[in-house]
């Protein structure tokens, strides 16, 4: 590893087109290992596809680089095992099985096919871990359907964990979420990105946003806009016109943005 | 905990428990107190609860919807039945039926490998799992499924049907390949050796349960129910989806070619009507009809059908087809888990209802 940059997610010249609709266009962004990345940007500006490009579902051009390996052109259970996990909008679990089964197939796409053909005798330490970090620890045997949606999202994460991912991109984890679950969930994710974990998040809860993110990519039309902290993007006029349209309201929701009340700007209602 | 609760609460001890008495009565009860006509019917059913079991693994817990069934208990069929007819050909005579047909003047060269007992046997089990190998690496790599994979696997069992019909001279077409007189030696117009056809197909059927219960309780079993619940998502976690189903899928066209093999010795004939859209999807409807997810459910199911089949037609004839039709729409509709979630449906039922009165 020559510099920080190189062990965390390098993407250069990212297009994704479809059908003739270019999606992303031409992106380079760099995420830090160990970064907590917030990419925002008004619908249609091309964040999901960034994720679906990097995780090998939707076909793209350029490059995306995780540490030293390549991973564009891999299919996606191979990107999967590289150490990269991510969450959908929409919570994913296998309904029909216990948090305690969800997580085991989580932990297990490195066993062999003679173990995959033996029952699972206790509970692996790794997922013992995880059911803590996660509040799940007294739910152990629960049909992941029947759990709230704030746990199928935990759950969600807790895959991700015990997947041993090192870059975790994760769809609107908070969404639908509770204010105290919110910030459990912000807290945990910090948690996460203390170390050599890397986590991108997709985002729409501004208020989520100022609170837990250290780095800030904004988005629009498929291209970078702005890049920096919050308070650095929160400043760029560049940023505020996209969200507002005109310059003149801008000075008014910087206010809010920045404003104590916590009113929570949130940029895809403020957009129309 | 009493011993009884023991012996009642799910695990090893109630499955051993269960597998014990489902010995004794398929090899002890059944010959004992059956006629030998009764017998020899039962001994087909248990093929056909074989073939349901392979298909409660594939599509109760793999979710593939397998309605080309037919193609790998007719591999496995036609297999055992070749073998057989060679086996009671005298050296240098081709086997009856190509001597009538007279197409041919000598053993065509894909009959040969199948003089010897130490190939076809085994090639009863392990070609249908070679060509549902293959199949299914080229169908679930390309991410077919629901609707598309059951079309297609059914259209595969009538293209194999109409390919026998059409080689006659080499397969004996319409009629198949009948007039099966011994099995490995002994004569199978003997009623003892019918008795052992019987007790060996009772014992088939046990080993794939046992079989089939060790993959369901497995990691694999849970990973296979993931596929089939969310098979992206299993991709995002690091498995190749079409692995796991091929596995499946494999497994389940080795039990329906076993079966095959088994069907041939109780009935001591194979023809394409046996193997071809209708009776593959008879297979299906048992299973659905017992319960797709559970263990006993395809296997019970599918005896029980064709036991109703068999009874029914006798009193009803055509008009079997019908209520058959009308079992299976039943089933789907109202009870869309079979026969086995009835208990469960019911207590639900119960339970609800002092609520209801009470609210």
């Amino acid at each position: 590893m020559t510099d920080q940059t190189a062990a965390g997610l390098r993407i250069r010249d990212l297009r994704v087109v479809f059908d003739g609709f270019v999606a992303v266009d031409g992106v380079d962004l760099d995420v830090p290992r160990g970064d907590l990345r917030f990419l925002i940007g008004p619908n249609g500006a091309g964040k999901t596809t960034i994720v679906d490009a990097v995780t090998g579902l939707s076909k793209a051009t350029g490059s995306v680089q995780f540490g030293e390996q390549e991973l564009l052109g891999r299919e996606v259970h191979r990107i999967a095992r590289a150490g990269i996990g991510r969450t959908f909008q929409t919570a994913t679990v296998f309904e029909e099985l216990t948090v305690l089964q969800n997580l085991d197939i989580a932990a297990g796409a490195g066993r062999g096919f003679a173990r995959l053909l033996r029952r699972r005798r206790g509970v692996p330490e790794a997922v013992e871990r995880v059911l803590g970090t996660i509040h799940l620890a007294d739910a152990t045997d629960r049909l992941a359907g029947t759990l709230a949606h704030g746990q199928k999202q935990w759950l969600e994460i807790g895959m991700l964990l015990v997947q041993d991912a090192r870059l975790l991109l994760l769809d609107e984890p908070v969404a639908g979420m509770s204010h105290e679950e919110r910030d459990a969930t912000g807290a945990l994710l910090q948690e996460i990105a203390d170390g050599d974990r890397t986590v991108v998040i997709v985002e729409h809860d501004m208020e989520f946003l100022r609170k837990f993110a250290r780095t800030v990519t904004v988005l629009h039309q498929g291209r970078v806009l702005s890049e920096g902290s919050v308070a650095q993007v929160q400043a760029d006029p560049k940023v505020q016109e996209v969200y507002l349209g005109t310059a003149a309201d801008a000075a008014v929701v910087a206010e809010g943005v920045d404003g104590v009340d916590g009113a929570g700007v949130d940029g895809v209602k403020v957009e129309g | 905990m009493s011993a009884l609760d023991r012996l009642t609460r799910p695990g090893p001890l109630r499955a051993a428990l269960g597998f014990g008495l489902g010995a004794l009565v398929l090899l002890v009860v059944a010959p004992a107190t059956l006629s030998q006509f009764r017998l020899d019917l039962l001994a087909k059913y248990l093929c056909f609860g074989i073939v349901a079991v392979g298909i409660g693994l594939a599509w109760g817990r793999g979710g593939m919807l397998t309605l080309g069934q037919g193609v790998y208990f007719g591999i496995g069929a036609y297999a055992m039945a070749m073998h057989l007819k060679l086996a009671q050909t005298p050296p240098g005579e081709l086997p009856d039926f190509m001597q009538l047909y007279g197409e041919v003047t000598e053993l065509p060269l894909w009959w040969q490998p199948f003089r010897q007992a130490s190939v076809a046997v085994p090639a009863t089990v392990l070609l249908p799992m070679l060509v549902a190998f293959v199949l299914g690496q080229a169908v679930f790599r390309r991410r077919i499924k629901g609707p598309y994979f059951a079309i297609l696997s059914q259209a595969l069992a009538a293209a194999m049907a109409i390919l026998i019909v059409g080689q006659q001279g080499t397969t004996g077409g319409t009629n198949g390949l009948t007039d099966i007189t011994s099995f490995f030696g002994y004569d199978l117009g003997d009623p003892v050796n019918r008795t052992t056809v019987y007790v060996v197909v009772a014992v088939c059927l046990l080993g794939c349960l046992a079989v089939a219960r060790q993959l369901m309780q497995s990691r694999y079993g849970e990973l296979l129910v993931a596929v089939r619940d969310a098979p992206e998502r299993v991709r995002f976690l690091g498995y190749d989806p079409a692995n796991v189903q091929t596995f499946a899928y494999t497994v389940a066209a080795g039990m329906a070619g076993l079966a095959g093999a088994m069907f041939v010795c109780a009935v001591q004939a194979i023809n394409p009507a046996s193997i071809d859209i209708v009776p593959s999807i008879a297979f299906v409807i048992g299973v659905a009809v017992g319960g797709r997810a559970t263990l006993l459910g395809p296997a019970l199911g599918a005896i029980g059908v064709a036991w109703l089949t068999t009874a029914a037609s006798e009193a009803l004839a055509d008009r079997w087809t019908y209520i058959q039709g009308g079992l299976f729409i039943l089933v789907v509709a109202f009870l869309p888990n079979g026969l086995a979630s009835l208990p469960r449906v019911v207590g639900d039922a119960v339970r609800r209802r002092p609520a209801e009165v009470t609210s």
